[in-house]
């Protein structure tokens, strides 16, 4: 089984240099793509290959480039900026490329920026990871040292300048609008859309924003192929994907696996089942912001459509478990509280309709709830949903809830009946 | 056009336009907080969501935000699908989340958005029971209270502070639902148009602090239409009144004017009204003692002095016309005198010629805000002007919309089109002796004496059309500075030229001229802008009556024995010594006014004359737009208008019939000057009635009309006639859609804040409906003039003397405003602007003091050293002291006094 985005990385050691990377074979895909391709043979190379974007919402990365205005009229500065805002609770997927082959982070850069005509790009990294945003300034210097940054790459006439933005810290900088927002020195507001970055997005300029998980891809989709890309997926979709699993399992961790693993194997085999004592009760498939799966459903096929079939979505692909030992309503007050403060306060649903679901589910957690408060908190998630709030954060912040109030409809009526919480005692 | 299908009903609406502004268009009620017709849309509110349907089968539909739905042609919504409903309750209840509902105690009870909305939406019982965060409110300053924990996180202030108006210091500070809106510390709002937050915002986070000193709620405030007289723009405002006191004003909409927004000045300057300098008894003043004397008894010693035939009559640009008028009516049209200063008057001849010969059309303040590229040339107009300056803010903004208009992205969507446009401007060329307020925005700031920026117009003027007069000598960088400035102004669409008296050269004055002439007479729309001190300054022009120079020397040779001084203080106009001598040789000296001066303190019979809420009138604004205001107030005291006491004393004496209300006035004024024939048309007369009513002055629930005069007597008083407009000052009569001009309040079934302007105007954020009021006196250009031909010559810094430049303020140099509390406490002290190198040829220092040798007395003033200044040129502001602005600029010698307190 190919492993191509961890192929260079091995637990417990350093990453590879700029010569290790290349003794590795690093560096051929951005000779190929400069020497050898045009930027649109490139950009086709991606779109043919079904490489969807790794942050959570699965969108085509051939298309989401396709829409960056090219030829003549559209002169002037365009933008890529990689999204390494990694701040979905329960997911660590980024931060083990970023830190274990930053080369390849930045070859992907390269080839990427090539493709969509950006002369800048910034990589925009989480406040919190620290060795990754060192690692990759590191890896920066050594690249630019070999020439593989700065004016005119590998005699190609293309110029690219890297920097690397460390964020000041919020979940909504995740948001591609409000990361540019941020990027910008300003506060991290979504912006709306239409006008989107393609056409009007860092400074107005034209601009793409990709996932850390997805650019990686790039290097390896130029070097061997789309039709190989495609292959290495169970499904429809091309390439592999970082999983990953936390929770009282006996192996949590991130494993690289074909596109559409089914979850079964994920928890069952490359988890190690439940810890002793422990069942499973529940998981969220793609991160903090993902419904609920139930144990019953352990058989759907970990990739975009499947997950979105078997009622939520792949998201981020790392697993949060919930076990029968922990108190399904503290879980959701927990991550109520994150998704509260982490409103960025722009528009009213989100802003105050979250600290009011998070109240809510600690008073009940408190055994101070009412019949009342699951109508409140169904209210939530409905008018939290997609489309009535400015940006997905609230809606979101309810896919859990909203399953949740569904798959536990039994421990919150336990809870506000018999004013206590029984995993509390 | 659009089809728009609401609930089953067909609009037909601009495809331009978002859909709340087409449905609040229609008059259809759709609940909003962040959007605002000035600001635009932004989408963070969620309060006018409606649902839209794909087409006329789509059953179940989705929720849209209105605001942020482009109106496009055959578009399907619904305002009342019961989910939409639902949602916009949801919205109500979650921004009552955290609201204190101290409704009783709030200063914006009664006139709060965020109350209509809740009772639009039918929000009614509070679900959420945990506690609400709490807030530390800021000091900001003498105009604005500042209440946070009321605040329901609109946005909208600073998207007007900091997107609208430039402002800095006002910012969204932390996140989630502690999203706070203030300084980053307790301090003054700095932006002069903060006054506007009041107004802004849609609950009492910001509120009018000058109003909560002697607070009333609204629907216990009279108002009548008013026209601010803090400087020559002519903004339209709305002062209201309980208990015979002005208490606020309000911005009055005008869609060709100031729009949503005044400055603070013209905001906060009424506190003059209740100034302790302020007349209300008229007074009789023998051997240096003034004594009060009865309305009938001052009449009579009037009529006395003046129907003697050598009395001459001294006018004033902050009188009515009607006052003006009555005057040279009482004294006859040779001995009537416009009050100007000999500069003064030449400045605003030369601006009435530009005007009404040039080839370009005077712009509005509506108008300016589309211009694409703008010359302002001499005139600080954030200081003399300054709602002007909020519209050049908004002008600079046209490259950005072009921008995002290519981008696709409508106008409307606010944040969309700031984030396209970014630091993209329209140019802005400031050509001004000192820094200005609005050099942030500008793409070309040029500092130069006066006869420097003149010389720069001009050389423009023959960059653009070689036939304008070439300027001899001129240094290579100023004339590549032309030829940039004339490029820029050729390259747009709609380019305009802003100068005034400011800068109190009538060659700078020229010099704009030529460069609108030359745009136009070469092909171009240009527009232009002159702005005059004060706020009748352009209706005494077109009086055209004599100088007050010449009163001055008729009085001193005694040639006039008895004067009569209307709404003027002499001593902002003359130098002292020569007004001292005129008044001093004068047998009789009659002064009608309404605060107490130094040339009141000369008359022998002071009238107390009525101030814009005493009194109704017209003004003539810098565009030469005629304006009404009516009276407000109707004190017991003896307080007249200038124009009733000055036709009393005329029909005593036989000169003239009297006037039983504005109407004769203004047909008397009307018949005898052609120029002004229309004025008759800024409103509509005192017979106006509407199905037979007049119209009531105060709100249908003002309450306590027995109990505030209980401690006299228990009946009710007969409300007093409104001798001179179409009102009851009463709660009885006719309220509803009227002629603009007319409004005296603005209130509609369930929207009971200011936002209940959508139901009177043809459309929301254009013109009233039935036209926005006021008429245009300079209608027909007779395109005739010629260029000005007097280019100066370049500026000479002399050895020993620097040419003072008077710098304005908009804290402290008009006179009445400065009289306001709020804004002394605004205004500044006495300083004087140097560049470095002529701080070191004087031996001074930063914050030490000179004395400016000024004829016929010396200023002392502290020093601010600003690199910017040219060399050899002083810029003297005196704050709250006032200045006789007229005299300067003028040469003075500086010395250094040292490091002592400058007098304040």
């Amino acid at each position: 089984m190919e492993r191509p985005l961890t192929r260079n990385i091995h637990p417990g050691s350093l990453p590879l240099d700029i010569d290790g990377y290349e003794r590795a074979g690093g560096y051929q895909s951005l000779r190929k793509a400069l020497k050898s391709m045009s930027p649109e043979a490139v950009m086709k190379e991606v779109t043919d290959a079904k490489l969807r974007g790794r942050g959570g919402a699965g969108f085509p990365t051939g298309q989401k480039w396709s829409f960056v205005p090219r030829g003549k009229d559209a002169a002037g500065q365009k933008y890529l900026v990689v999204n390494g805002d990694e701040m979905e609770p329960g997911t660590f997927k980024d931060r083990l490329l970023l830190e274990g082959d930053p080369h390849q982070m930045i070859e992907a850069v390269i080839v990427s920026a090539y493709a969509i005509g950006a002369s800048i790009a910034y990589l925009f990294i989480r406040a919190e990871y620290v060795f990754a945003a060192e690692r990759i300034a590191r890896a920066i210097g050594e690249a630019e040292a070999r020439g593989y940054l700065g004016r005119n790459i590998l005699g190609s006439g293309f110029d690219l300048d890297v920097h690397v933005h460390k964020s000041a810290g919020r979940y909504i900088c995740g948001e591609e609008t409000a990361l540019l927002t941020a990027l910008e020195g300003q506060r991290a507001l979504p912006r709306s859309k239409p006008p989107f970055p393609q056409a009007s997005g860092l400074w107005g300029r034209p601009t793409v924003v990709n996932n850390v998980e997805t650019l990686c891809n790039v290097p390896h989709i130029i070097e061997r192929g789309a039709a190989w890309f495609r292959g290495l997926s169970l499904g429809p979709d091309g390439g592999t994907k970082i999983y990953g699993a936390s929770g009282r399992l006996k192996r949590p961790g991130a494993w690289e696996l074909p596109m559409g693993t089914p979850l079964r194997e994920l928890v069952e085999e490359h988890a190690g089942g439940m810890r002793e004592g422990y069942r499973l009760r529940g998981l969220l498939p793609g991160g903090a912001s993902t419904a609920f799966l139930g144990p019953e459903q352990l058989d759907v096929a970990m990739d975009f459509s499947s997950v979105e079939k078997a009622g939520s979505r792949l998201g981020t692909g790392t697993l949060i478990v919930l076990d029968d030992r922990t108190c399904p309503i503290g879980m959701l007050r927990n991550l109520e509280h994150f998704f509260a403060q982490e409103s960025c306060g722009w528009c009213t649903p989100c802003r105050d309709g979250l600290p009011w679901t998070e109240r809510i589910l600690a008073a009940i957690e408190a055994g101070e709830g009412r019949e009342e408060d699951l109508d409140v908190l169904a209210m939530h998630t409905r008018f939290l949903g997609p489309g009535k709030t400015f940006c997905a954060h609230a809606p979101g912040a309810m896919a859990p809830l909203e399953s949740g109030l569904k798959q536990f409809r039994g421990d919150f009526e336990h809870h506000i009946r018999s004013k206590s919480c029984p995993w509390s005692q | 056009m659009a089809t728009m299908h609401v609930d089953g009903s067909e609009y037909q609406v601009a495809a331009t336009d978002n859909v709340l502004h087409a449905c609040l268009s229609h008059g259809l009620d759709i609940p909003y907080f962040c959007w605002h017709p000035a600001l635009g849309s932004v989408g963070a509110c969620r309060q006018c969501a409606v649902k839209e349907f794909r087409n006329a089968e789509d059953r179940s539909g989705h929720l849209v935000m209105a605001c942020m739905t482009p109106a496009t042609d055959g578009i399907r919504i619904s305002i009342d699908d019961p989910e939409a409903v639902a949602f916009r309750r949801s919205v109500i209840e979650w921004l009552m989340t955290n609201h204190p509902h101290d409704c009783p105690v709030c200063p914006e009870g009664g006139e709060c958005h965020l109350q209509d909305m809740t009772l639009m939406t039918g929000h009614i019982y509070r679900r959420y029971r945990f506690t609400k965060r709490t807030f530390r409110n800021q000091h900001l300053g003498p105009f604005v209270a500042h209440e946070m924990n009321r605040c329901i996180a609109c946005y909208r202030c600073v998207r007007f502070y900091r997107d609208y108006a430039g402002g800095r210091d006002l910012d969204a500070y932390a996140a989630h639902n502690h999203v706070y809106f203030g300084r980053a510390q307790d301090g003054v709002l700095e932006n002069p148009f903060s006054g506007n937050l009041v107004e802004v915002c849609p609950t009492g986070v910001f509120t009018d602090k000058t109003l909560g000193e002697v607070y009333t709620r609204k629907w216990d405030l009279k108002g009548a239409p008013s026209v601010c007289v803090h400087c020559g723009l002519g903004c339209n405002t709305t002062p209201n009144a309980r208990q015979g006191d002005v208490r606020r004003v309000l911005n009055r909409y005008n869609g060709e004017v100031n729009g949503y927004f005044l400055c603070d000045r013209g905001r906060f300057g009424h506190g003059f009204l209740n100034s302790e300098r302020r007349i209300r008894r008229s007074l009789t003043a023998t051997g240096g003692v003034a004594s009060p004397v009865t309305r009938s008894a001052a009449l009579s010693r009037l009529s006395e002095l003046l129907c003697e035939q050598d009395a001459i009559g001294i006018g004033s640009p902050r009188a009515s016309l009607e006052a003006n008028f009555a005057l040279r009516r009482l004294v006859g049209a040779e001995r009537f005198y416009s009050g100007l200063g000999s500069r003064e008057e030449r400045l605003l001849s030369t601006i009435l010629a530009t005007l009404r010969e040039g080839h370009a059309a005077t712009a509005s303040l509506r108008e300016a805000e589309d211009c694409d590229a703008v010359l302002v040339l001499g005139e600080d107009v954030a200081e003399t002007a300054p709602r002007l300056a909020l519209s050049l803010r908004q002008a600079v903004r046209q490259a950005g919309m072009a921008t995002a208009e290519r981008l696709h992205v409508p106008r409307w969507q606010d944040a969309a089109v700031r984030e396209a446009a970014r630091d993209v401007l329209s140019p802005l060329a400031l050509a001004t002796p000192a820094p200005t307020r609005l050099d942030d925005v500008a793409s070309f700031a040029y500092r130069a004496a006066p006869a420097d920026i003149a010389r720069l117009g001009f050389a423009i003027a023959h960059a653009i059309d070689a036939t304008a007069p070439k300027v001899a000598d001129l240094a290579e960088p100023v004339q590549r500075l032309a030829a940039r400035i004339a490029t820029a102004l050729t390259a747009a669409r709609r380019p305009l030229v802003v100068s005034g008296a400011g800068a109190g050269s009538e060659a700078v004055i020229g010099a704009a001229g030529n460069v609108a002439d030359a745009l136009c007479r070469t092909g171009r729309t240009a527009r232009i802008v002159l702005t005059v001190p004060e706020c009748n300054s352009l209706g005494l022009a077109l009086m055209r009556a004599q100088p007050l120079s010449a009163a001055l020397t008729a009085l001193r040779d005694g040639r006039a024995r008895t004067v009569v001084v209307l709404e003027n203080d002499l001593y902002r106009r003359a130098d002292a010594a020569t007004v001292d001598a005129a008044l001093g040789a004068a047998v009789h000296v009659i002064a009608l006014d309404h605060v107490r001066n130094d040339t009141v303190q000369q008359a022998e019979l002071v009238l107390a004359a009525g101030t814009f809420a005493e009194a109704s009138g017209t003004l003539v604004s810098n565009e030469g737009r005629a304006q009404r205001y009516f009276q407000l107030l109707f004190p017991e005291d003896d307080i007249v208008a200038s124009w009733k006491w000055l036709n009393a004393a005329a029909v005593a004496c036989g000169r003239s019939a009297p006037w039983r209300s504005l109407d004769d006035a203004i047909a008397a004024l009307a018949k005898e000057m052609p120029a002004l024939a229309a004025i008759g048309a800024a409103a509509p007369g005192t017979g106006f009635r509407v199905d037979g009513n007049r119209i009531a002055s105060e709100p249908h629930r003002y309450s306590g009309r027995t109990a505030l005069h209980a401690d006299r007597s228990v009946f009710e008083p007969k409300p007093p006639p409104h001798d001179d407009g179409p009102y009851t000052n009463s709660m009885e009569g006719y309220y509803g859609t009227m002629p603009a001009a007319l409004y005296p309040y603005i209130w509609a079934p369930a929207w009971n804040s200011v936002q209940a302007l959508n139901k009177f105007q043809a459309e929301v954020g254009g013109a009233m409906a039935g036209g926005d009021a006021g008429v245009r006196l300079l209608g027909s250009r007779l395109a005739s003039r010629g260029y000005a031909r007097d280019v100066p010559p370049p500026f000479a810094p002399r050895e020993h003397e620097w040419l003072i430049v008077p710098q304005y303020e908009l804290f402290g140099s008009e006179e009445l405003s400065a009289l306001a509390p709020a804004i002394l406490e605004r205004s500044g002290q006495v300083r004087i602007a140097l560049n470095a190198q002529d701080a070191a040829t004087l031996a001074v220092a930063d914050g030490e003091t000179v004395a400016v040798a000024l004829t016929p007395a010396a200023v002392h003033a502290k020093v601010s050293i600003h690199p910017a200044l040219p060399h050899g040129v002083a810029a003297l502001s005196t704050g709250a002291r006032g200045f006789a602005a007229t005299a300067l600029p003028a040469f003075a010698g500086l010395s250094r006094v040292g490091n002592v307190e400058a007098v304040s």
